[in-house]
């Protein structure tokens, strides 16, 4: 029986166009609050992930605990609760790329010490292990030594518990690898890369039971006015570099090979 | 303020290219601060490496060793890193952004009362202060920042400064080794191993100088109407074995693996390139049967030259993404690549 505790960014939908723009407290994206946004997509792995092996083991409980801005939480919380059962614990603050790290991983630790009837030696702490926003695959760390939790992971693919209850984990490494490593029990902090499971279908009913806790904790959602720390920006742009594509057509392959095969052997 | 590298031997007892990387970026953020550095290595038996680079200009070098220490593993890891930077008393720490110190710096950051960056690619020094270069939402931004809080710890990417100035100077031995000895931390954990494709099917080659993208085409109805899966697979695999290059895949093309379709066994997602795949780092790139999404493309940041293949010639990669965009049959393009480079 576990205590699965997920941690989730929101991020923006990664079709939008993103600029940068300078707001009162940083760096932000233009029309921030107007984009559509999503669950970070590492973190909605490790989401199903979780909610997987609530399956498994019956009697655990998975919450997804998400400081974001609380508009946004609401529209994704929308989405995300028809797929697998889990109890929210919100937090109200911005969500975007800019803000620290640390100063996010402090509101996170806090609201899940504040979990009634937290046990860390049931808790599995799981996360994406980088974020598509910030991208930077810190917090986790950061809540894990915070909550004293320091069998850590990073880029997790593949977690399976044995009939001892240890734990077998796959973690990405350099070059197309896997470090396999066994914990003998949690707790531990297991940050998400792409897991193994598809995304799960729709499930109104699923829906309907999450949607009332998510209404109570957005209810009762508590201030985390998270900020860039002690980061000063000198800059933050968009990419400057343009290429100018050639469009090559109507020539047969074997001149387009030959092009290729040219341009792959010089130097 | 004192700069700290740290770094870690390959199982082979040498160090790799990605940390004589950051030790050369490490020397000229040393000498652009006029401050001193030191070297901290840990491993099972990190004095070899320690010896090779003995002549790097470090104040001082010194080592956490034992067999604790030649598994990537946070507790230990964390440790080691803890009380190199506090016996240093280092206000910078740089490391190469390996997996290994991915996993522990922030924690360690935590311990010591800094903060971490990591996948920086850029450093500088003005009015003797460091700012770095990083990629925010997923290497669509580039921002320039720099901290106050200090120890203040890197990890460096790939490729932001050469090798050789340090390997060159290998002979000549100038600071001594010291060792430290830390109380091991409890751990519950054990590296058992590692799981790899054999090495015959190895398709991911970081030190390539090609990436070649597949893209979700090469399983779609062709123009005769069928799909063609088995000769994709073989056309792929011939080249890969021909060029040398490193695999990459489009999301669409590795999902269609997970969802039972008929698609191609070596591909997982570990190939998959982009905004929730990896940003991989080689000299060129050719994209085949892709559609050049922006989620796809913003994992090509550190490809230098790109082409792509695609027969639509109003795809993605038109607009700016690739220099040259050949509108054509990848199966018979790749046929006659191929055959060129079997002769
Ligand atoms: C949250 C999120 C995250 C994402 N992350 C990623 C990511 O990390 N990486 C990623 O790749 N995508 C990602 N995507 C998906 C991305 O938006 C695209 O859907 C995907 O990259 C498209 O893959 P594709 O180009 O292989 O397929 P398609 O869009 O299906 O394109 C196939 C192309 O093949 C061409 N083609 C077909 N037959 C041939 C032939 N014989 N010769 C030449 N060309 C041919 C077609 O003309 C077409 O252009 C993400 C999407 C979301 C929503």
């Amino acid at each position: 029986m576990y205590q699965i505790i997920v941690c989730g960014s929101l991020v923006p939908d990664p079709l939008q166009t993103l600029e940068p723009i300078t707001g009162p407290a940083g760096p932000a994206l233009r029309n921030e609050m107007m984009l559509p946004a999503s669950l970070d997509p590492w973190a909605r792995h490790a989401l199903y992930e979780a909610a997987n092996l609530a399956t498994i083991h019956p009697g655990s409980k998975v919450w997804l605990v998400s400081l974001g801005p609380k508009a946004k939480l609401q529209q994704v919380m929308m989405t995300i609760a028809q797929k697998v059962p889990f109890e929210l614990i919100a937090l109200d603050g911005p969500t975007g790329g800019f803000t620290d790290a640390a100063e996010t991983a402090a509101a996170l630790a806090d609201a899940i010490s504040a979990i009634p009837g937290l046990d860390l030696s049931k808790v599995l702490l799981f996360g994406g292990w980088e974020s598509a926003s910030r991208g930077a695959g810190a917090t986790m760390q950061i809540v894990g030594e915070r909550l004293s939790i320091t069998e850590q992971f990073q880029g997790v693919d593949s977690l399976t518990i044995g009939d001892d209850g240890s734990l077998r984990i796959m973690e990405r490494v350099e070059g197309g690898q896997h470090q396999v490593s066994v914990c003998n029990a949690p707790p531990a902090v297991i940050g998400w890369a792409t897991g193994n499971l598809p995304e799960p279908s729709n499930n109104p009913r699923v829906g309907m039971s999450n949607m009332r806790g998510i209404m109570a904790a957005l209810q009762t959602i508590k201030p985390a006015p998270v900020g860039t720390g002690d980061i000063t920006f000198t800059s933050v742009a968009l990419p400057t570099q343009t290429r100018t594509t050639r469009i090559i057509k109507d020539i047969p392959p074997a001149q387009i090979a030959a092009d290729i095969v040219a341009w792959i052997k010089g130097g | 303020m004192s700069t700290l590298f740290l770094a870690h031997p390959e199982p082979d007892g040498t160090l790799a290219k990605s940390a004589l990387e950051a030790l050369s970026a490490t020397i000229q953020l040393a000498a652009s601060l006029e401050t001193p550095f030191c070297v901290g290595l840990v491993g099972e038996n990190p004095g070899p490496a320690a010896n090779s680079i003995a002549g790097c200009g470090a104040a001082r070098i010194l080592t956490v060793s034992g067999a604790q220490f030649s598994q990537a593993r946070y507790a230990t890891d964390a440790a080691a890193a803890e009380a190199l930077c506090r016996a240093t008393a280092a206000t910078l720490v740089t490391t190469p952004a390996t997996s290994r110190w991915n996993r522990v710096l922030p924690g360690v950051a935590h311990r010591l009362g800094g903060h971490a960056d990591s996948h920086v690619t850029g450093l500088t020094v003005a009015a003797g202060q460091p700012s770095i270069s990083r990629w925010f939402y997923r290497q669509r931004m580039e921002a320039v920042f720099t901290r106050s809080t200090r120890p203040w710890l890197l990890a460096l990417e790939g490729g932001i400064a050469p090798v050789a100035a340090v390997s060159n100077r290998q002979a000549q031995v100038t600071a001594p080794i010291e060792n430290i000895t830390l109380t091991l931390p409890a751990t519950r954990t054990q590296v058992t191993g590692f799981e790899a494709p054999a090495s015959d099917q190895q398709t991911i080659r970081p030190d390539a100088d090609l990436l070649f993208v597949t893209g979700a085409g090469w399983t779609k109805k062709q123009a005769d109407g069928k799909v063609k899966a088995a000769e994709a697979g073989a056309l792929i695999l011939d080249f890969l074995r021909l060029s040398r290059s490193s695999l990459g895949s489009t999301k669409s093309l590795v999902d269609l693996g997970g969802e039972g379709q008929s698609v191609l066994p070596f591909l997982s997602h570990l190939n998959q390139i982009g905004q929730t795949g990896s940003t991989p780092r080689h000299a060129k790139g050719l994209a085949t049967c892709c559609h050049g999404e922006e989620p796809h493309t913003v994992g090509w940041r550190f490809i230098g030259e790109r082409r792509a293949i695609s027969m639509d010639a109003n795809c993605g990669w038109a607009r700016g993404k690739a220099d040259i965009l050949y509108v054509a049959d990848a199966f018979a393009v790749m046929a006659e690549v191929n055959a060129l480079l079997a002769t």
